[in-house]
């Protein structure tokens, strides 16, 4: 490779590859190319452009809501959003909306970087909270079921609440700051636990195009490798929130990250030939796909006749905080599946708080 | 129906001596309590006579649960079904065992030869002889040329494996020693300095043990078709495909991943069996151990403890093993549920000395082919399917034969095995065995064949006669 040679002389020289003359400040991590600050930005930016263009993921005019947690992604992403659709003329509008979990010493010290971020992007800010939604706060919650499968229930609320957020912002996309390690965690994840219908689903850079709300990635081939969103956080001064969601350590997804880790140590392109393989995989258009309908309690999108939330919340309710997790292990003493259990489920009358109806 | 679930509490009895002694107490349902009350007073669950394995609450749940015999009778049960109902084995074959000295396939062994041994047995037994018995032979791929063992442990190794296979004796079985250096076929002197310089050329770790694998593969399919034999089994095993599953996705080859894991594999010259496809490592080493096969302790070391990529998802894997035993069979059913290929499954059996109920059984396990065939290419290295996406347009390249062969080989072998530069490149592709080399061009017409025989049954036998 005469490249090569050519970037280690230059190396040498001790000036930013790119632009030739201002100091390197970097290592780019894709080419190991040493770079200055701005080239640093100008890249970044760039490819993120070019796969928001190459993918065709927003039309001009759109109202679109940023899935904003205060966390380093999605602090990057409002920011080079706003950037992007300034320089380019990307002609949207854009809207912050962040989800309120009810987790004190961690998402309410986020919710104040986050309502920051609302004034110095100059991006009008939504919050949704799960106590307002569906009457339970994870603190709450938590303390039901204790420390196992609560990232179940805190995904499925999240999901939720953001679709309506999104509907209360009349938007029509949602873009969140998931990276290439993200998305290549939940490849693995679910070939852990059989799940082949999200397999065929979840390396798509837009998702839900036939439900409520298009959710898109524009980070889909970001590494986290090298930190490139934290590094450019840290060079731009971006105002955000460092810190793991206190109820995480026992999540699944831990062991998937671990070894994530561990692999781009080892070699930094299996992050993207993980999502690669997940786009090639053989899966059959036949094979048992969910079947959309909506939820006969809330009016929701769900393949069930119940969506997860209420199945969950419904759990919560009665005091069985089991309903929902697993497979079988439905109501006590029961052998039945879980169609029969819901059946059951749907002619008892409900004593729970309800969750507010979703106005599409 | 034999019950092969090792978790069955019903009442199947295979054992004949059912004790009539009043000490062992009426058996009672599968419930839990049940189970408890007969693990406490020590008798396996399934012939509620001998005591498991392991009493005193040590050891699996398995071990826990059976008596070594029930235990061996649910692994052997495991292997036939899987050989019969997918007719890996039919009268007029001709199996060539890969042996590495490992547990599995160590069981794998042992069990095709217990076959063996039935079918000799009940050929002697009938009247009029019309079952003929199916050959055994048994290859054992040294590479110590390539790899840091000493000649004298491999001479031991080999000379211990000797013994073993004539103990495994009548029916007879031939035993071939194949060192990787017979892959290349000249015969000349300095094949084992080429063999050296082509390992040497691979810079990444992880490529380097895929591509001693690859070739070991090659090795195993020379020594099988120029010794006759029709079909290779290899002692694969769940938790073995589990690591696969993870390190296909890991390198790229999602496309390729459904080839590798089916029960199946006839893309090769000899179609390759995996009838241990659905025991884990756990069950065949408990096997080894009641049965007391020797495991041979300095070749397990090579193999179990591989480095790079391959050696992080065995230590994952093995960690999420320990989080949840049932893990490695979750994994593999669900890369079972990707589409396989239209050579994962074996060609119709026109020969009439199989029963009609293996053809029965075949038609019914066989299969069907999903979508139209299309010709697949196959990467020269790792024999993957590519996907056509991934293969540039030859036009411009033809004037050079290791630029045509880097480009026909899959991203994942380009990237980890193949050389960078265009200098190194065309002396890897120098040293390459020349069936490796030749393969590549022999592979569009084997296509064809393979297509003609799927469209078989459409054509009309007398199409020509029509005017």
């Amino acid at each position: 490779m005469e490249e090569g040679n050519t970037i280690a002389k230059r190396a040498g020289s001790r000036l930013c590859c790119l632009c030739n003359e201002r100091k390197p400040a970097l290592k780019r991590p894709k080419t190991l190319e040493q770079i200055c600050r701005d080239c640093f930005y100008n890249v970044f930016e760039e490819e993120i452009h070019q796969v928001i263009v190459g993918n065709h993921l927003f039309k001009a005019g759109e109202r679109v809501a940023i899935g904003a947690s205060g966390g380093k992604d999605s602090t990057v992403l409002a920011y080079v959003m706003s950037e992007l659709n300034r320089r380019h003329n990307y002609g949207l509008d854009l809207f912050l909306l962040s989800v309120d979990e009810g987790i004190t010493g961690y998402r309410d010290d986020s919710l104040e970087t986050v309502k920051r971020n609302e004034v110095q992007y100059g991006l009008p800010l939504k919050i949704v909270s799960y106590k307002d939604l569906y009457g339970w706060t994870m603190d709450e919650i938590v303390k039901v079921i204790g420390l196992k499968n609560n990232c179940t229930f805190c995904g499925v609320f999240r999901r939720q609440a953001l679709d309506r957020g999104a509907a209360y912002l009349k938007v029509d996309k949602l873009v969140t700051g998931h990276n290439a390690d993200d998305i290549a965690e939940t490849v693995l994840l679910n070939i852990l636990r059989g799940d082949v219908a999200r397999l065929s689903r979840c390396t798509s850079i837009t998702t839900g195009e036939d439900g409520p709300i298009p959710r898109c990635k524009p980070f889909k081939y970001t590494y986290e490798n090298f930190n490139q969103n934290h590094t450019y956080a840290y060079f731009k001064k971006l105002d955000y929130f460092s810190t793991e969601c206190i109820y995480s350590p026992n999540a699944y997804r831990g062991f998937a990250r671990e070894f994530i880790k561990d692999l781009e140590r080892m070699r930094p392109r299996a992050i993207v030939d993980i999502i690669k393989s997940g786009e090639n995989f053989r899966i059959s258009t036949s094979t048992k796909m969910p079947e959309q309908g909506t939820c006969e309690r809330c009016g929701y999108i769900s393949s069930q006749k119940w969506c997860k939330a209420c199945v969950l919340l419904e759990g919560l309710n009665r005091g069985l905080p089991k309903l929902g997790i697993g497979r079988s292990r439905f109501l006590e003493n029961s052998n039945d599946n879980r169609k029969e259990a819901k059946r059951n489920d749907g002619d008892r009358s409900i004593e729970s708080k309800q969750c507010g109806s979703l106005d599409f | 129906m034999a019950c092969n679930s090792g978790n069955c509490q019903s009442n199947c009895s295979q054992n004949e001596q059912v004790a009539q002694d009043d000490s062992i107490p009426a058996p009672t349902t599968g419930s839990d309590d049940g189970a408890n009350n007969q693990q406490q007073q020590g008798v396996c669950l399934k012939c509620k006579v001998s005591p498991p394995i392991s009493s005193g609450g040590g050891g699996s749940g398995d071990e826990a649960r059976f008596c070594g015999d029930c235990f061996r009778t649910n692994l052997f049960g495991k292997f036939r079904l899987a050989v019969t109902s997918h007719a890996m084995i039919t009268p007029s074959d001709n199996v060539l065992v890969a042996f590495s000295g490992g547990v599995a396939s160590r069981v794998a062994l042992q069990f095709v030869h217990d076959m063996q041994q039935r079918a000799q047995r009940n050929y002697e037994a009938s009247k009029d002889r019309s079952l003929p018995v199916f050959g055994v032979g048994v290859a054992f791929v040294d590479e110590s040329t390539v790899c840091s063992i000493s000649n004298d442990e491999v001479e031991e190794a080999i000379q211990e494996m000797k013994s073993t296979v004539l103990e495994l004796a009548p029916p007879v079985k031939q035993f071939h020693v194949v060192p990787s250096v017979s892959l290349y076929s000249s015969g000349s002197s300095d094949e084992k300095d080429r063999l050296m310089k082509l390992i040497g050329a691979v810079d990444d770790v992880t490529g380097k043990d895929d591509f001693l694998m690859h070739l070991r593969m090659w090795a195993l399919q020379k020594v099988a078709s120029e010794n006759g034999y029709t079909k290779l089994v290899l002692g694969l095993c769940t938790s073995k495909i589990a690591c696969h599953v993870i390190a296909a996705t890991v390198k790229g080859q999602g496309y390729s991943l459904s080839a590798d894991i089916q029960y199946v594999d006839a893309r090769w010259q000899v179609p390759i069996v995996l009838p241990l496809r659905d025991c884990t490592a756990q069950e065949l080493n408990i096997l080894c151990r009641i049965d007391g096969f020797g495991s041979l302790k300095t070749l397990q070391l090579v193999n179990d403890h591989p480095s790079g990529i391959n050696g992080l998802i065995s230590s994952f894997v093995r960690l999420l093993q320990e989080e949840n035993p049932s893990r490695e069979s979750t994994i593999v059913r669900t890369a079972g549920k990707l589409t396989p290929f239209h050579f994962n499954r074996l060609p119709e059996i026109n020969d009439s000395s199989v029963p009609l109920a293996t053809l029965r059984r075949q038609k019914r396990y066989n299969l069907k082919p999903q979508e139209s065939i299309s010709s697949e290419s196959f990467c020269p290295i790792c024999n993957s399917p590519v996907i056509n996406s991934d293969l540039p347009s030859c036009g411009s390249l033809k004037p050079f034969k290791f630029r045509e062969f880097a480009a026909s080989c899959c991203p994942s072998c380009q990237f980890q095995i193949l050389p960078q530069d265009q200098s190194s490149m065309k002396e890897f592709y120098s040293l390459l065995p020349e069936g490796l080399v030749s393969r590549s061009k022999h592979k569009d017409n084997d296509n064809l064949d393979m297509l003609r025989e799927q469209v078989q049954d459409c054509l009309l036998s007398n199409s020509d006669d029509e005017t």
